[in-house]
């Protein structure tokens, strides 16, 4: 039936197609939606009580999908202050597996901004953004979280060569030693990368290069968060890439299909293939949250 | 029946740039003036313009100096009500000229002006003479009196840049200046120095900290002048209780959890550190510095005693500064200068009168005595001594 069909696509995307379900189901009488039902196998089930009952995880997925467009124009409407601050404090409270926002943020921020996101924090939760997750996290990304979110970086070219190699070899050391001690909890390489300019830093990730023949963060690649730390400070580009192309599969996760929309509110520039981003977005988003998504897109700027 | 024609937005900035660039020469500062005061003289000329800009820069000296004088009861410095900063500025010239260098004029000018008035000075200065006043008097004066006026005329935030960096750079750091700064300025004060260290040494300040110490130390030191802390008077009274039992087991156990100690002192804000020394002193029977005494040679102990007493009682803390710089036979001038310049404008009087119940003996008296030549005469302008 071509109403079930259409039914089943306009739920099928991230996201839902307002437009088609309120022309299928607007005008929709009793018989008509019983039948879309018993067609819809993937969502309804016979009940042995006599109709077609609703799967529990379909209602929660499809609040989710509605609930997408209204989170992206809430996130894009907040100042951006408080939007990092309420990502990091959401973060923060879900648990481990959502610091990676936190490092998202911390890093990828300038540092008015992350200054910012830290005088926005005071005014909505009457605390301080490090003494939250210091108290909060006890496991061993505390450290490095929480010196991150501290970093007032310097923001201007000037690089120390030299001491950028020598990092390069601090940094070196603390991986090799893993067996010995968790990287993320190495002091010198939470100082490095907490404190140093992302030009400084960048510099130390060339230099890791040439030292050690493989990148830094191919060599973090079971390190979570502190991969995290390192793609975010020295190669963005890649890290937001990364974070879009887990989002814009089929069967990407609910954290993935968040992180969509804030890596496209929060990113003022996603030009890493002409075309690439907008086409995917055709193709997997759906409705309103897809019209809102493009044109965030192709106006290039927030 | 108006016959002004004005734009329908106008922008005060682009007005005063181009202000500017017609009055060059007069002119110092005139983003700082008032947006009704350039919209009321477009229409008027020149000449207009510069009278009233002399006008609006003696009001805002004598304006400034009430504002600045009301809240701060507890400073030393005595400000006179109308000041002029372009005569100042000629005053410094002129003591600066020639062959020698008149001293007496400079610590009289200096000496009784504030920082939004010293900051006017420069400008000033720099406009009529395309000369940076600081440098100047780098190069006319010497010794401990130049190191005192030079960083007496910085702003506040500069100087503690200033005062950082020359803490950290020494052979061996001066850990509680950086502990000192941390503490005792406002959250907001030390935003603004970790900008004005950015400003000045091209590098942030906490890596700064950071590659010049090391081990718990270093992770007190950063953890300390990274903080941005709340702000606010709220008091968590359950978590008062329970960070100060914390800390209790830290400082007893010797075998310090520094992560927990470094992690409280550094992110809790200062009212709810408060109550957390007042919780252990109730439930310890004695409070926290007097536990934290003892091994002088372990740093990170003496250095988190620093912390806690600057927390606790800065004004305490700056008169035993005070205290240590004048006693016995020499003196710690760079702690002498220090303090006093620094807190001049704040609480150095309450620190005088501490420091006068303690040893019986008012403050300007022993720095009279320690000190001399025109050091001393700027210490004591600077301590409210009239001359």
């Amino acid at each position: 039936m071509a109403d079930l069909e259409a039914l089943i696509k306009a739920f099928s995307g991230i996201g839902v197609d307002e437009n088609s379900l309120i022309s299928i189901l607007a005008n929709s009488n009793h018989e008509h939606k019983k039948s879309l039902r018993k067609g819809y196998s993937k969502f309804f089930i016979e009940d042995e009580n006599g109709f077609e009952r609703l799967h529990q995880s379909t209602i929660k997925n499809l609040k989710l999908e509605f609930k997408r467009f209204r989170d992206a124009v809430v996130l894009s409407l907040l100042h951006p202050w408080e939007r990092d601050a309420r990502l990091i404090e959401k973060a923060m409270k879900k648990g481990p597996r959502h610091y990676s926002v936190i490092v998202e943020i911390a890093c990828t921020r300038s540092s008015n901004e992350l200054l910012g996101a830290r005088k926005a924090y005071h005014s909505l939760f009457d605390h301080s953004i490090e003494e939250d997750l210091a108290s909060h996290i006890k496991g061993s990304e505390r450290k490095l979280l929480v010196a991150l979110v501290s970093a007032y970086r310097y923001e201007g070219p000037k690089v120390n060569d030299d001491v950028a190699k020598s990092e390069a070899e601090i940094l070196s050391n603390a991986i090799k030693n893993a067996d010995k001690r968790k990287p993320i909890e190495d002091e010198d390489a939470i100082m490095i990368l907490s404190t140093r300019s992302k030009p400084h830093l960048q510099a130390v990730y060339e230099h890791y290069n040439k030292i050690c023949g493989k990148t830094i963060t191919e060599d973090l690649e079971a390190e979570g968060i502190l991969k995290d730390t390192v793609e975010c400070l020295c190669t963005p580009a890649t890290y937001f890439t990364r974070v879009l192309d887990a989002a814009l599969t089929v069967d990407a996760d609910e954290e993935s299909k968040k992180a969509l929309t804030r890596v496209i509110v929060t990113q003022k520039e996603l030009r890493e293939k002409e075309g690439y981003v907008p086409n995917k977005i055709q193709g997997i988003l759906t409705g309103s949250y897809k019209d809102f998504i493009l044109g965030l897109v192709a106006r290039g700027e927030n | 029946m108006a016959t002004l024609i004005a734009p329908d937005h106008p922008s005060a900035v682009e007005d005063a740039e181009a202000l500017q660039k017609a009055c060059k020469g007069i002119c110092i500062d005139i983003l700082q003036l008032d947006h009704a005061i350039i919209q009321k003289t477009l229409l008027n000329n020149e000449k207009d313009l510069i009278k009233k800009l002399s006008e609006k820069w003696l009001k805002r000296g004598s304006l400034e100096t009430q504002r600045e004088n009301s809240p701060k009861q507890m400073a030393t410095i005595d400000v006179p009500h109308q000041v002029s900063f372009l005569e100042d500025a000629e005053a410094l010239r002129k003591a600066c000229q020639g062959w020698g260098t008149d001293e007496k004029a400079i610590i009289s000018v200096l000496g009784h002006r504030n920082a939004a008035q010293r900051k006017q000075i420069r400008l000033a200065y720099e406009e009529l003479y395309q000369e940076d006043l600081i440098k100047r008097l780098e190069s006319e004066l010497s010794g401990d009196f130049e190191k005192a006026v030079y960083r007496w005329v910085l702003d506040p935030a500069d100087r503690d840049a200033v005062l950082a960096n020359v803490a950290i750079k020494k052979i061996s750091p001066d850990h509680h200046v950086v502990i000192e700064i941390s503490c005792t300025r406002s959250p907001e004060e030390l935003l603004a120095v970790r900008r004005a260290y950015q400003a000045r040494y091209k590098h942030s300040l906490e890596e700064d900290v950071a590659a010049h110490t090391k081990g718990d130390i270093r992770k007190l030191l950063v953890a300390l002048v990274s903080a941005f802390r709340y702000d606010g008077e709220e008091i968590n009274t359950r978590l008062a209780n329970s960070e100060a039992n914390i800390l209790h087991d830290a400082i007893k156990d010797k075998a310090f959890n520094h992560e927990e100690v470094v992690r409280i002192l550094s992110t809790r804000s200062k009212m709810q550190l408060m109550a957390t020394f007042n919780r252990y002193r109730d439930d310890q029977g004695t409070t926290i510095t007097k536990k934290l005494l003892g091994e002088s040679g372990d740093e990170f102990l003496v250095a988190l005693r620093t912390a806690v007493r600057c927390f606790n009682d800065p004004k305490k803390y700056f008169e035993k500064v005070l205290r240590n710089s004048i006693k016995g036979i020499g003196t710690d001038e760079d702690a002498l200068t220090r303090v006093i310049v620094t807190r001049a404008e704040k609480d150095l009087k309450e620190i005088k009168d501490l420091y006068h119940k303690r040893n019986s003996m008012p403050l300007e008296q022993v720095v009279a005595k320690d000190t001399s030549g025109d050091y001393k005469a700027f210490l004591l302008t600077l301590l409210g001594k009239e001359d």
